[in-house]
């Protein structure tokens, strides 16, 4: 049975700086995220389109249509950060899932591992999602209105219903992290778990349903920012 | 009883009770989004996304158990 780490393991330092196997995979998605970006750019203006081009088109045009029916004529203004989100932990929780990660050893430390599988790396998205969606509520809202949701002493009720707005707000960056961080982490244990159970053929149907819980979980973070930026700039009353 | 056993018991019991409330919460959103879905078949679109949503809210709570277990199980 393989060592099972809850916390990424460091495969090399530069300068002091620990440099994990989940950064290391981060980097590489990060990389490949790039030029899938660049590759639609130059094909976007290209004469004669590639039929990759109308894959990733059409891909971006259902989630556009998704989107639209969740944040209505706004989508244009928060479809590049929810498209972001979107694709980012796809291919993410994605790329955990290709032989070799996690498998390939460097001095008895995985030389890779699932990127979301580091608690680190899902705070940090959940940070920027919650900061963006007060980022939005205070443009289109004006900081006054925007923090009377979190103030208000008009009466008693309603300075407690602020009180328990503050504390759903921090609870949305808790729930975004652990969310995400457990159900990719938890993807990899039972992978791991499988495969050490059943040898041959038993984590196939694993792996496919992994693929299902990766596509969902993505979904449901950039559906959740959608949703909640769409709470932060309604107005109250 | 010494400690090993006490922690796998609870490793056990964190993620079973906490899987308990939450699976009867998400079989409840999906029976009520299925009777959505029959009187109000051309709603179909905002009634899945409102579901997987709902889904996912339920889910968040057993996701907190499991990584409460696997602190427990693997630190």
């Amino acid at each position: 049975m393989p060592d099972i780490s809850i916390k990424a393991e460091t495969i090399f330092n530069i300068f002091g700086f620990h440099v994990t196997n989940s950064y290391f995979t981060s980097v590489v998605v990060v990389l490949l995220f790039l030029g899938v970006a660049i590759y639609y750019h130059k094909q976007i203006t290209a004469d004669s389109k590639s039929n990759l081009f109308y894959f990733l088109h059409f891909i971006i045009q259902s989630i556009y249509s998704l989107f639209s029916s969740v944040l209505g004529d706004k989508v244009v203004i928060f479809f590049p950060l929810v498209i972001s989100f979107f694709l980012f932990i796809l291919l993410q929780n994605w790329f955990g899932l290709i032989p070799g990660v996690g498998s390939i050893l460097l001095n008895h430390v995985p030389l890779m591992r699932g990127g979301n599988a580091d608690l680190n790396t899902t705070l940090g998205l959940a940070l920027i999602s919650v900061s963006m969606i007060q980022f939005y509520g205070i443009k289109f809202l004006g900081l006054r209105l925007y923090l009377k949701k979190f103030f208000d002493f008009s009466n008693p009720i309603n300075f407690f219903v602020g009180i328990l707005e503050v504390v759903s707000e921090i609870s949305k960056i808790l729930s975004f992290a652990f969310r995400l961080f457990g159900n990719i982490f938890a993807g990899e244990v039972l992978l791991t778990i499988i495969a050490f159970l059943i040898p041959i053929l038993a984590s196939f149907p694993f792996i496919l349903m992994e693929l299902f819980v990766g596509f969902v979980q993505a979904l449901v973070f950039s559906m959740l920012t959608a949703v909640f930026i769409n709470g932060a700039i309604a107005k109250h009353n | 009883m010494n400690v090993d056993i006490l922690k796998t018991v609870a490793v056990a019991l964190s993620i079973g009770l906490g899987a308990f409330g939450p699976a009867i919460g998400i079989g409840m959103i999906g029976a009520k989004a299925m009777e959505a879905l029959g009187r109000n078949p051309e709603a179909e679109a905002a009634i899945r996304t409102t579901m997987i949503l709902a889904i996912a809210f339920a889910e968040a709570v057993a996701i907190y158990a499991l990584v409460v277990s696997l602190i427990l199980k693997f630190t």
